[in-house]
């Protein structure tokens, strides 16, 4: 199975389980920038790890500093496989923009409606160059 | 429609320097949000000097090699490092040098050193009507909704991004019709008594965030001004709990005279009226845990401390001694005030420890504690300090913050909303 692409931010194509976010989340102070985990203890999905996962996002609030952090884990090699957004976020998506022009390989952020999201929880996922999202076989 | 860059944009995208790698950054952000084109700014508030790690430091640095300079005024958000010297930052090597390079690349970008989330009571405060490109959720909120200036939420690096090329992506709350009302919140159900207390709005701005996420919408129920400080808080806790970018209160803040003018259709999209019972979940949500027999510390200063607030929390200790440490966090223009009639040694005598340019949530400062309790009255401290800091948190009054403080013990007043 496989969606019609929509990049948002070019990169590397992606693959690794799916981490399906059940509720929005706030990077700066939600997520520890040196490690990918999840530190928000009021979050559902506290306590997981964002790197090297297919990170699909409902939704961000809080903190304007979510690109640095995001900008960090790259940086770091914490960064998720791949992003997926039910909608453009310009503040997160900035941290691979500026991670780009520092010449950092940064992963591929791709938009999904959100309601397509529970077909790959559990799975893992590969979101391929052209921005498709699909299960890996 | 597509991003159309004007040939002078044209050119300076183009450019090997720094102010080539910044209109990249704003161009690339424009096309990503959708925006036709960029707009002048006035002014600009920067987040992105707080230190997060070596690669913010390095980006920084690379626009300075670069030769960028800030095209207009541009004052800065907190940093890591207290450079005042007020309080102890534990912050170690290379992680410190490494913050204090980033906060002289700012500097030599040509930022004003005003080091507070603040701005707009450190003389920061844009027209009405004007465009800005601000950072920092709570300047933000503030900027847009009390002083009617018109900014978008933005985030590290796009903030000095458009320091350097004086403009910004022209979408969101710069266009006029993004910025009226499509929902209320209407606190009319709630006791005089409540909303004149200063928890309320602590509390409201926490629950508004939850309830409406990003969407514009105006509080009604609101008979007399709060005050410019329960403003800042409300402003501060909704954009912690939500991501709220402009919030209008009728006949308080400059859009919204009166519902009609700011309504953005004849009827609200929804009404959320809001109940006692609503409000006490809301205030036992900014707690993370029971109270229990002691606190290690209370914390207050999110965002920065005015003046006025310096005054309560004197008016308050009343010349008592603490048993745990008050961590007062407060901008430098502050500081002066608090420096001249030797006031800032009598806080400090009684147990107060001051932290200026920065705050105990972006920077270790408090002991790393695994029990750790932290008492405070801001919403936004209540929200972060969990998972920045590791301790609990027990939401309180400042009245309550202060006893608790003089006790060493959890004490709290029943306020019923």
């Amino acid at each position: 199975m496989s969606t019609p692409p929509e990049i948002l931010v070019p990169g590397k194509a992606g693959e690794g389980e799916a981490l399906v976010l059940t509720a929005p989340i706030s990077f700066w102070g939600g997520v520890d920038p040196k490690t990918g985990r999840i530190a928000d203890v009021r979050h559902p999905q506290h306590g997981e790890v964002i790197a090297g996962r297919v990170l699909f996002l409902p939704g961000t609030i809080g903190s304007s500093s979510a690109s640095a952090v995001l900008m960090e884990l790259v940086h770091n090699g914490r960064a998720p496989a791949a992003l997926v957004l039910h909608e453009p976020d310009a503040i997160l998506l900035l941290g691979l923009i500026v991670a780009r022009e520092m010449g950092w390989e940064t992963p591929i952020a791709v938009r999904l409606e959100r309601g397509q999201f529970d077909t790959y929880r559990g799975t893992a996922v590969t979101v391929a160059a052209d921005g498709a999202v699909s299960v890996a076989v | 429609m597509s991003l159309a860059l004007s040939p002078e944009e044209q050119a300076i995208a183009a450019g090997q320097d720094g102010a080539g790698m910044a209109m990249r950054i704003v161009a690339e952000s424009a096309r990503l949000l959708g925006a036709p084109r960029l707009i002048p700014i006035a002014s600009t508030h920067i987040d992105g000097a707080l230190y997060h790690g070596d690669s913010g430091t390095l980006f920084a640095e690379r626009l300075v090699e670069g030769g960028a300079k800030v095209a207009v005024r541009s004052t800065l958000n907190v940093g890591a490092l207290d450079l005042m010297g007020c309080s102890r930052i534990r912050l170690e090597e290379p992680q410190r040098g490494m913050a204090r390079r980033m906060m002289e690349a700012y500097r030599k970008l040509g930022c004003e050193q005003s080091w507070t989330c603040a701005p707009y009571q450190a003389g920061h405060r844009p027209a009405p009507g004007s465009d800005v490109a601000w950072g920092e959720s709570n300047a933000v909120v503030f900027c847009n909704s009390v002083l009617g200036a018109r900014t978008n939420r933005y985030g590290d690096f796009l903030d000095i991004a458009c320091a350097i090329t004086g403009r910004s992506p022209d979408y969101g709350l710069h266009r006029p019709d993004n910025r009226r009302a499509r929902l209320i919140f209407d606190v009319s159900g709630l006791s005089p008594s409540f909303l004149a207390s200063e928890i309320a709005w602590p509390v409201l701005g926490s629950l508004y965030g939850r309830e409406v996420g990003d969407a514009v919408g105006v509080v009604t129920g609101v008979a007399n001004h709060p005050g410019e400080d329960a403003l800042k808080a409300f402003g501060a806790a909704a954009a912690s709990s939500g991501a709220v970018g402009l919030f209008h209160i009728a006949g308080v803040t400059p859009e919204a005279p009166d519902v009609e003018t700011i309504l953005a259709g004849p009827e609200p999209e929804a009404v959320i009226r809001v109940t006692p019972q609503m409000v006490a979940k809301a205030r036992a949500g900014l707690s993370t845990t029971a109270a229990g027999k002691a606190i290690d510390a209370v914390a207050i200063g999110s965002p920065h401390l005015s003046h006025a607030e310096f005054d309560s929390l004197e008016r308050l200790i009343a010349g008592r001694r603490l048993t745990v440490p008050v961590y007062a966090c407060t901008g430098r223009h502050a500081l002066a005030l608090l420096e001249q009639d030797g006031r800032r040694k009598r806080l400090e005598a009684s147990g107060v420890v001051i932290v200026a340019d920065t705050c105990v949530v972006v920077t270790p400062i408090m002991p790393e504690l695994s029990n750790g309790v932290l008492m405070t009255n801001s919403g936004k401290f209540a929200h972060y300090a969990p998972g920045n800091t590791g301790y609990a948190v027990l939401y309180a009054s400042l009245a309550d913050c202060v006893e608790s403080a003089v006790l060493g013990k959890p004490v709290f007043t029943d306020i019923a909303a």
